[in-house]
């Protein structure tokens, strides 16, 4: 766990960049700190490994004080992955990542061999390793840096807007394979992002900063989108911020209709299934034109997907399937709202 | 020091006077020649190499040693001042064709291309986007070129057309430190106020480059 | 004043075995002579710049002084110098030595201030911030990434030292310079073409073992520009996502 207690980092010329912050991230889990610029969210990170230090009250992980340990070796404990990667342009992909390691005194033949097994877990292939990272695209670059970062298998990890340098396709997978990653290692995870969508995508917990260096709201993302503490978070958050919050909510329990009710036919669209009572698609008005199925929902799938689904379809509902893909219900807008409402009603009570 | 001034005035002038054309004179040479090289290297890519590794050869010559490698190639005596004209553009011409060449390519982008979209025929947009947006650049090589010639000017001293370099063997001669010490300090001057006055004709030239930069 | 020669009498001097054997004043001996002054000086000088301009580039104080000194010291005209040190001290070794030094500093510090100075900042956070040392930042991160700066300052002033050197000859300092100087009084042109022609060979083969050496000792990523340069611009059309997803300006929360 890493514990800010009542720091406050004044820079020379007096302007505040963090104001007697407290807040705790859990061991294990990622916990981002969301802001516009200037807020200090990154000097907030940056404090964690003494990049900068603090002017008054003190960070500690796992109850040991930072400032008291040297500096170089906190460091390398701590995996710390920035923007725009900076890998060294003069050193091959394999020892960049195997930096750490050979500061720690690792043999050079055991660190390259940890390197080129760390790419595969970042998704790059292995021939990757002897090349350079001028050599690379933007994305690779940043799948470098994490390894790298994971390298001396620290307990902690440091990303400061690792992924807003790449474009939103690029992003979106490294994000995706960024979870995956942190289900398989469980670091403890300071993640700065200007993003709020990305906050909410990646965060256990998400620490909303605003000017001046105070924190304006502490919370898991559903409750930030459901209860924002104020104005400025609610703004920050966006305007659709209901629907997005619709991601945190799945289908479990959703009240589904009886899906031979829209075999049969509502209003003149009806369903159809293949022998199997997989769904294939619908016909409207008795037309023989069959509109494939656009998607369905299991229950384990969000509310968000199957909102989606109820909206695009012709008859306004989503499909649910079983696990052999056999539809077992369908889901009205009505339903859905209903089993939003619970929802919301059990998080606040 | 004033009254070696007072006394030779009228001689350190006119090694002034030769200095400044000696110097000059080649940076006028070497950027004519430089500019249709250096475009030539851009337009035919696989000239580029060739051209720059000329540059670099030629560029390492030592002054005295190609002040005197002259005569065999000019046909001149050893003592013409053509030689150090001719050697001094050469060294221009070294230094800027690679600078014309890398500015030229340095502002091949959107511009040119939206240049190109619009219909400028190629030399049209030669002059009209390449070169001016290439233009700091290659003044600023113009700048280090003018630089070194003026510092070079005086090695031409030793074989009788020297410039400022004059006042250096007239000081060694009589075992003197004012005329070496007037000599130093003016050509640096000198180097000063050219390097100064190109600075100059630069942002005349460039409006738009200081809008960017300040 | 000489007056131009037949073609083939340029070459007399250089063609004359009796220059070639190892004797005083003889071909090798000169060219051994002129290389040991450029080495030494370029060493010394090297010794006193390289830690200046490193330490300048890596804690960006006194950025002022390496840039003015590199720019004052392509404006100095190199003659004068050398007649100032021997007006001052008389002829002989050392003061020619200490001017070829004082020109040999200005292109290595300022070259090597500039170098540090260029390594992407990011890197170097990076570095700090994975737990290097300040040592070990310098020369684990900033030099590597300097180097092919550094190198190409001391590439220019080994050539400027070369040059200086043949120069130096006119106030009695031996190397090839001597040829050129003896043959002037001499009126024999040969002698002074042969003399030009070996300086100049020098030159060149000094500044390809410089290439030389950058190659080995500067790594392939950070390898210098030229073909960099004309890659990307063959490549302007191509969907070569490096170039596409190109990092553009940093920011911090």
């Amino acid at each position: 766990m890493i514990t800010f207690d009542a720091v406050t980092k004044a820079f020379p010329g007096g302007t505040v960049a963090v104001d007697n912050l407290s807040i705790e991230l859990p061991t294990g889990q990622i916990t981002v700190f969301v802001g516009p610029s200037g807020c200090g969210k990154t000097t907030s990170l940056r404090m964690i490994n003494r990049l900068i230090e603090p002017t008054s009250g003190t960070i500690s992980i796992d109850g040991e004080d930072v400032t008291k340990q040297d500096a170089a070796v906190l460091r390398r404990k701590i995996g710390y992955v920035i923007q725009h990667a900076g890998l060294f342009p003069h050193r091959t992909v394999q020892d960049n990542i195997a930096t750490v390691p050979l500061l720690n005194g690792v043999n050079k033949k055991q660190a390259r061999e940890n390197a080129v097994e760390l790419l595969g877990r970042v998704g790059l292939d292995a021939s990757m390793a002897t090349r350079y990272p001028a050599q690379l695209s933007g994305g690779q670059q940043q799948r470098v840096g994490v390894a790298r970062a994971l390298a001396a298998d620290p307990p902690v990890m440091l990303m400061d807007e690792p992924f807003s340098a790449v474009d939103p396709i690029v992003r979106d997978g490294l994000q995706k394979e960024f979870l995956r990653l942190q289900a398989e290692v469980g670091k403890t995870i300071a993640f700065v992002t200007h993003d709020i969508d990305e906050a909410i995508k990646l965060g256990d917990t998400v620490a909303v900063f605003r000017e001046g260096g105070h924190l304006a709201q502490v919370g898991t993302p559903q409750e930030l989108l459901d209860d924002p503490a104020d104005d400025f978070v609610a703004d920050f958050v966006g305007r659709d911020r209901g629907f997005r919050g619709l991601s945190f909510v799945t289908a479990e329990g959703l009240e589904v209709e009886p899906v031979q009710t829209y075999v049969d036919g509502v209003r003149g669209v009806r369903l159809l299934l293949d022998d199997a009572g997989r769904p294939r698609g619908w016909t409207v008005n008795g037309s023989d034109d069959v509109r494939a199925i656009t998607g369905t929902f299991t229950k384990q799938d969000s509310l968000r997907l199957v909102t989606d689904l109820a909206i695009s379809s012709p008859a306004g509902v989503a499909v649910r399937v079983d696990g052999d893909g056999v539809a077992d219900g369908a889901a009205t807008h009505a339903s859905i709202a209903d089993h939003l409402a619970d929802a919301r009603r059990e998080s606040a009570g | 020091m004033i009254e070696y001034i007072q006394n030779n005035y009228s001689e350190i002038l006119t090694d002034l006077g030769q200095h400044i054309w000696l110097a000059l004179v080649p940076v006028v040479l070497g950027v004519i020649f430089a500019l249709p090289v250096g475009y030539l290297a851009v337009r035919r890519g696989w000239l580029y190499q060739p051209i720059v590794n000329l540059g670099g050869v030629l560029y390492s010559i030592p002054s005295l040693a190609l002040f005197l490698i002259m005569p065999a190639i000019l046909g001149t005596g050893t003592l013409s001042p053509l030689n150090i004209v001719v050697s001094l553009a050469v060294y221009t011409f070294a230094l800027l064709t690679r600078t014309v060449a890398d500015a030229l390519l340095s502002v091949q982008g959107q511009a040119t291309q939206a240049a190109e979209a619009m219909g400028f025929r190629p030399f049209r947009q030669l002059l009209q986007v390449e070169l001016p947006m290439a233009l700091p650049v290659m003044l600023a090589g113009v700048r280090v070129a003018t630089v070194a010639n003026i510092s070079l000017v005086s090695v031409g001293a030793l074989i009788g057309v020297g410039g400022l370099g004059a006042l250096f063997t007239r000081g060694l001669q009589l075992g003197f430190m004012e005329p070496i010490i007037v000599g130093i300090v003016l050509s640096v001057l000198l180097a000063a106020v050219c390097d100064i006055a190109i600075v100059l004709l630069q942002r005349r030239l460039t409006p738009w480059d200081r809008v960017a930069t300040r | 004043m000489i007056t131009p020669v037949p073609l083939f009498n340029y070459f007399g001097f250089l063609l004359d075995p009796a220059n070639w054997g190892w004797s005083d004043g003889s071909i090798p001996q000169r060219l051994v002579e002129h290389l040991g002054y450029t080495v030494l000086a370029v060493l010394i000088a090297a010794a006193i710049a390289l830690p200046i301009g490193l330490l300048i580039g890596h804690t960006n104080r006194g950025a002022f002084l390496a840039i003015n000194i590199g720019n004052a010291g392509r404006a100095l005209p190199t003659f004068g110098l050398l007649s100032l040190m021997v007006v001052l001290m008389g002829t002989g070794l050392v003061p020619a030595l200490i001017a070829l030094v004082v020109l040999a500093v200005p292109p290595i510090l300022a070259s090597t201030y500039a170098g540090i100075r260029a390594v992407d900042r990011s890197a170097v956070d990076a570095a700090v911030g994975m737990g290097m040392r300040p040592t070990e930042v310098l020369f684990r991160a900033e030099v590597p990434m300097a180097l092919p700066l550094i190198m190409s300052g001391l590439r220019s002033s080994t050539l400027q030292v070369c040059a200086t050197a043949t120069v130096a000859a006119y106030v009695g300092l031996g190397g090839l310079g001597r040829f050129l100087i003896d043959g002037l009084a001499r009126n024999q042109y040969d002698q002074v073409f042969a003399g030009a022609v070996l300086v100049a060979a020098l030159a060149i083969a000094l500044d390809l073992a410089g290439a030389g050496l950058e190659r080995a000792v500067v790594s392939p990523g950070v390898r210098q520009r030229g073909s960099a340069r004309r890659g990307r611009r063959r490549g302007a059309r191509s969907t070569d996502t490096s170039t596409q997803e190109a990092p553009t300006a940093s920011t911090a929360g």
